[in-house]
């Protein structure tokens, strides 16, 4: 499904069309990211890092790959055998190092990414599913790096996985059998680490299934774009490729100028000094904090400080901490609601003053906020900030949002796409 | 339905974290925090510079191997290197033959059986050998240790915030309790009473609890004596078994940097050819 206009692969030669015509896999491959496929003209460099995400997600597996084959899931032998891997393995210290930071910049690269569609309404129709399928491809890349995190098996491995798994135990009732049966046994153990290891190899494929349901669902309506207007005929569109195909080459080069800088010259700089000490069950670090890209939900689970119940009675109905698990957990599912929370037709931020301000002055504060007090020690000063950034991120999504979309004027649209590249209205006969 | 429930949890979500936050500031009123000792008196790194520092640095082979020096005859006697092989230490410098006489007479023996009997033996290290563990496990170490344990030093510059210069601080760090003053001309003892350094534990402000159970291992000047001619002096002895950790710790980093040199030219002739891709085929088109 496409727009009319949309080029159509014309097999050259005798064994293009006898391909073609058994499995047309070049075709689906030509329609998906090919000439193909027709994509507004004006998208802006935000448009890059969809295909970014993709690149990141092929380092993360192919480095894996790597070094599972040569990494050994014991608690005896994990953290030795990534430094067997760091020392003695022909380029190792390379392919760990990519591996290390490989996650951090597909977590920078998939933040730009989701930035791009919260700020462009990319999640409203007829996108919504793209949206719900880029939320679920977010969750797993969590429970993924969390797993990886516990593989070096380090004293953050160790404790954060003990916090992480800790969180399940907060659930009434069922909560410590159920972690008790996420773990293999009571603590995090050789059971823990062998599934950890298992599913951590497991995920990213799944991960990737899941990404060419979100591209399926993309080639159906086709991209957004800035302006958020609607496609409304050919001279608003260019073929991806060469036209995009071109400009994420240059996007990809930039992209690995960063990743490269940071891998060959400051490797160990996004990670803790703590994960290069063997895990002691025995001894507990002073700060237990998670990998960076995790902080501003570690704060949200901290931010909670008081009980909820009857007062005067003592009758605690959730208790904080089973209130910050849920609030933690609740902050990102709610992203699954977003499609319906904001109601506005008009989808790019730039025709929204009132959002815009929202979003700006309320929305990013917050959440840069919470990034940096979730790797603070819980003192005053960053419990008091995490709380009132945490409060506005709720807010925001739950109730400003639905009552700016109803109350907000937007601003005039332009009439096409072309028209706002150009700056001219488009001839009446077109 | 949707943004009706939505509301409600997000009222109860952010009116929890505003009561959450009133109540965090109540407290804090009526109990202020008490200052620690250690955030009153722990120390930031001392100034120190290193020739592998920098995107351009490399180990300076000569330090490494007075650093080697200091690690053998003074940090050996109770921390492992439990990562580093003998036959590593080509890479400070040293030749083949150097490193098999290096190995042989290492202080500590490799433990091995007796070939004859099977009993329990040890036997000179040789090059493809782990540096041996001064104490055969870790109840042995804290049995001659007061009940602490050295921590093994394969990774020690990266398992502490500022590396090296941690490392260095550590080491010059050790000073006479009684009358301590920190910068603000606090006096440590005067401030904090019941902080006096225990029995058995020694007085470090660069330490992160201030006590540490390591006395100073550097004590005096020419405690070592160099092979190179260098005045050993405390400083340049700590600096040089600073050096010689980061070296056991990322002994790849020279690598690292020169690959990475490649890498980020292939990369900027790539992204700059695919630019002038990127103008040329949307030179036609206004976007």
């Amino acid at each position: 499904m496409s727009f009319p206009w949309a080029q159509e692969y014309k097999p050259q030669g005798a064994v293009s069309k006898w391909v073609d015509e058994r499995l047309p896999l070049p075709r689906l491959v030509y329609n998906a990211v090919g000439a193909g496929y027709p994509v507004p003209r004006n998208l802006n460099y935000f448009w890059n890092f969809g295909v970014l995400a993709g690149v990141a997600l092929v380092i993360q597996i192919v480095t894996g790959i790597v070094l599972a084959m040569h990494y050994y899931a014991s608690v005896d032998g994990a953290f030795n055998s990534v430094e067997h891997i760091m020392r003695d393995v022909n380029s190792g210290w390379f392919v760990r190092y990519a591996h290390m930071n490989g996650a951090s910049f597909f977590f920078i690269v998939v933040y730009i990414h989701i930035f791009r569609g919260l700020f462009y309404g990319s999640y409203k129709a007829p996108r919504e599913m793209i949206w719900l399928l880029g939320v679920t491809i977010f969750l797993l890349m969590m429970a993924t790096a969390f797993m990886g995190y516990v593989l070096p098996w380090g004293q953050m491995s160790f404790w954060g996985a003990q916090v992480i798994t800790g969180f399940f135990s907060a659930i009434p009732l069922v909560g410590e059998p159920l972690r008790q049966l996420l773990l293999g046994g009571f603590a995090p153990d050789q059971a823990a680490l062998n599934r950890f290891f298992s599913l951590h190899y497991l995920l990213p494929f799944v991960i990737a299934g899941v990404i060419i349901l979100h591209i399926w669902a993309l080639h159906i309506p086709g991209s957004s774009n800035p302006t958020g207007v609607s496609v409304k005929g050919e001279q608003d569109t260019v073929p991806f490729h060469p036209y995009y195909t071109a400009k994420d080459g240059f996007g990809l080069g930039v992209f690995l100028i960063l990743f490269v800088a940071v891998t060959f010259f400051a490797p160990n700089m996004l990670g803790h000094p703590d994960n290069y000490i063997p895990a002691n069950p025995l001894s507990t670090p002073a700060h237990i904090v998670p990998e960076w890209y995790f902080l501003p939900f570690y704060a949200i689970l901290k931010a909670f400080t008081v009980d909820f119940g009857i007062p005067f009675t003592g009758i605690i109905i959730i208790p904080a901490k089973l209130m910050g698990v849920l609030a933690m957990f609740g902050s990102i599912l709610l992203l699954f609601f977003l499609p319906w929370l904001d109601t506005s037709p008009v989808r790019s931020g730039h025709y929204r003053p009132l959002f815009r301000k929202f979003f700006w002055y309320g929305l990013i504060p917050s959440l840069a906020i919470l990034t940096y007090c979730g790797g603070k020690p819980p003192y005053t000063q960053w419990v008091v900030l995490s709380q009132l950034a945490a409060a506005y991120y709720f807010a925001h999504f739950l109730i400003i949002l639905p009552i700016v979309s109803r109350i907000e004027r937007p601003l005039p649209l332009p009439n096409s796409i072309t028209e706002a590249v150009t700056g001219k209205p488009l001839p009446a006969a077109a | 339905m949707v943004r009706l429930i939505a509301f409600l949890v997000g009222l109860f979500f952010s009116g929890m974290l505003l009561l959450g936050l009133g109540d965090t500031v109540i407290t804090a009123i009526k109990e202020p925090a008490v200052p620690s000792v250690e955030a009153e008196f722990h120390e930031e790194t001392l100034p120190v510079s290193f020739a592998h520092d920098g995107p351009l640095g490399k180990y300076d082979r000569g330090q490494l191997q007075r650093g080697l020096k200091v690690y053998s005859e003074v940090c050996a006697a109770c921390h492992s290197l439990k990562l580093v092989s003998f036959r590593d230490f080509a890479a400070l410098g040293y030749s083949e033959e150097q490193v098999k006489a290096l190995a042989k007479a290492w202080k500590t023996e490799v433990p091995s059986i007796n070939p004859e009997t099977g009993e329990p033996a040890t036997r000179p290290a040789i090059p493809a050998d782990k540096i041996p563990s001064p104490f055969a496990n870790e109840v042995a170490a804290r049995a001659a240790n007061n009940n602490a344990l050295p921590p093994d030093l394969s990774l020690i510059t990266k398992a502490r915030e500022g590396g090296p210069a941690y490392v260095y601080s550590l080491l010059l760090g050790y000073r006479d309790q009684a009358g301590y003053k920190n910068e603000e001309g606090k006096e440590l003892l005067k401030e904090f009473p019941e902080a006096a350094t225990p029995a058995g534990l020694h007085f470090n402000p660069w330490f992160a609890n201030l006590n540490i159970a390591m006395a100073a291992p550097i004590a005096a000047d020419d405690q070592v004596t160099y092979d190179d001619g260098t005045k050993a002096t405390k400083a340049q002895m700590a600096e040089d078994v600073s050096a010689f950790l980061t070296w056991a710790a990322e002994p790849k980093m020279e690598n690292r940097k020169s690959a990475g040199w490649a890498a980020l030219g292939f990369l900027l002739v790539f992204t700059v050819l695919a630019w002038m891709s990127y103008k040329t085929i949307w030179a036609d088109k206004k976007h």
